[in-house]
């Protein structure tokens, strides 16, 4: 007797496929991408820091310069917006800190709350010493 | 509350059509259903040809996660009083492959849940005259959440990264690692960082969040991939700073 001959059953699927613009079809989504592109924003103050430091390095006069670019409205208008994103950056990334975070006191594990509200501290804090650094010349 | 509320169902029927489509269905509002009872009374009443998955209807089996009204949920607790007065739209899970109408295809995480080896790994097993691995309750509280899972895979749909990067390992897998990982009596941490290191592992994952939020099990499979990322993290930096001995 011969061996019979099977076909091995495959279901024929619908496979969807992702939209572009996946990202704007949830509120949780788009704010998500939001929180992704604050990195350009990072990246953007990072910049202007370089440059500051780089100007600074090359005397009074082109610290001037400097200093003036940054007073013509399409630095003030860059700047409010990477500012915003930035804050928005870094409560975010406060706010996700216990997920990655877990601290263990005598086998307890500390509330999300506390490790939020540690980050916050430590933020006010160091604002305020570089508040008091920076103004008190 | 009204008497009826009109469920829309995705259809779809691969010996009679390429794509799914949508059939409404008038169903009676009762305070104590689900819309698991809502497709049973059209599986029994109105139209047998119906295909879903569904076993326990109490949160314990994961076989009934379907979209509904866009949110990926367990049907056997998602209540039709919480919709009225509807229309409420009921569609297979996203991102996997629909074999037809709700029902969708899982072996994709089947696969990927052996690769990350979900059982405990001991270097040596120590004699049975020894007794068991004994655990304290606060040892079981570190990993007892991750170990909630039901694998419903509703995290899965609710990920966009698994959607855009089919070969991302994925939340509930990672969870399940991290359950084995975090338990006292298991050592095989390291042999399960080598997969989950790797490119599909956690380093895919951006965090978006919504696989936790989405869970009926309080799973937090977010938290357990941004944990892993730290530990996997230090456990790099230990490699590159420390001598061997000293890891």
């Amino acid at each position: 007797m011969s061996e019979p001959h099977y076909t091995l059953y495959h279901p024929r699927w619908y496979r969807r496929r992702v939209s572009v613009w996946w990202w704007l079809q949830k509120g949780s989504y788009t704010r998500f991408v939001l929180r992704e592109i604050t990195s350009v924003f990072v990246a953007f103050f990072a910049v202007v820091y370089l440059w500051q430091i780089y100007t600074l390095g090359q005397g009074p006069e082109a610290y001037g310069r400097f200093l003036a670019r940054l007073r013509t409205p399409l630095f003030l208008a860059l700047d409010t917006v990477a500012f915003l994103f930035v804050l928005f950056h870094a409560i975010t990334w406060f706010n996700l800190t216990p997920k990655a975070m877990v601290v263990r006191l005598r086998g307890k594990r500390v509330p999300d709350s506390v490790i939020v509200g540690a980050n916050y501290a430590a933020w006010l804090v160091v604002s305020g010493a570089v508040a008091f650094i920076m103004l008190r010349g | 509350m009204p008497s009826t509320v009109a469920v829309t169902v995705a259809r779809y029927r691969p010996e009679r059509e390429s794509e799914p489509s949508f059939q409404t269905y008038e169903i009676p509002v009762r305070k104590d259903w689900v819309v698991l009872d809502a497709l049973n009374h059209i599986k029994d009443g109105l139209d047998g040809s119906l295909s879903y998955r569904w076993s326990c209807r109490m949160g314990v089996c994961g076989s009934c996660g379907m979209k509904v009204n866009g949110t990926p949920k367990l049907t056997c607790a998602t209540f039709l009083s919480d919709y009225l007065p509807g229309p409420i739209r009921v569609e297979p899970l996203d991102y996997f492959p629909v074999v037809r109408d709700l029902v969708v295809d899982l072996t994709d995480f089947v696969r990927k849940l052996k690769q990350v080896k979900p059982w405990i790994i001991r270097k040596e097993e120590k004699p049975l005259g020894e007794g068991e691995y004994l655990q304290t309750p606060d040892q079981l509280d570190t990993y007892k959440q991750f170990s909630m899972c039901i694998n419903c895979m509703l995290c899965y749909s609710a990920c966009p990264i698994y959607g855009l990067e089919p070969s991302f390992i994925g939340p509930a897998a990672i969870a399940l690692a991290q359950r084995y990982n975090m338990d006292s009596r298991d050592q095989g941490a390291a042999e399960r960082l080598e997969i989950l290191s790797e490119h599909d592992g956690i380093w895919q994952c951006t965090f978006v969040g919504e696989c936790t939020k989405v869970c009926p099990k309080h799973v937090d499979p977010a938290g357990a991939i941004q944990q892993y990322k730290l530990a996997g993290a230090t456990h790099w930096m230990r490699s590159l700073l420390l001598p061997r001995s000293a890891r």
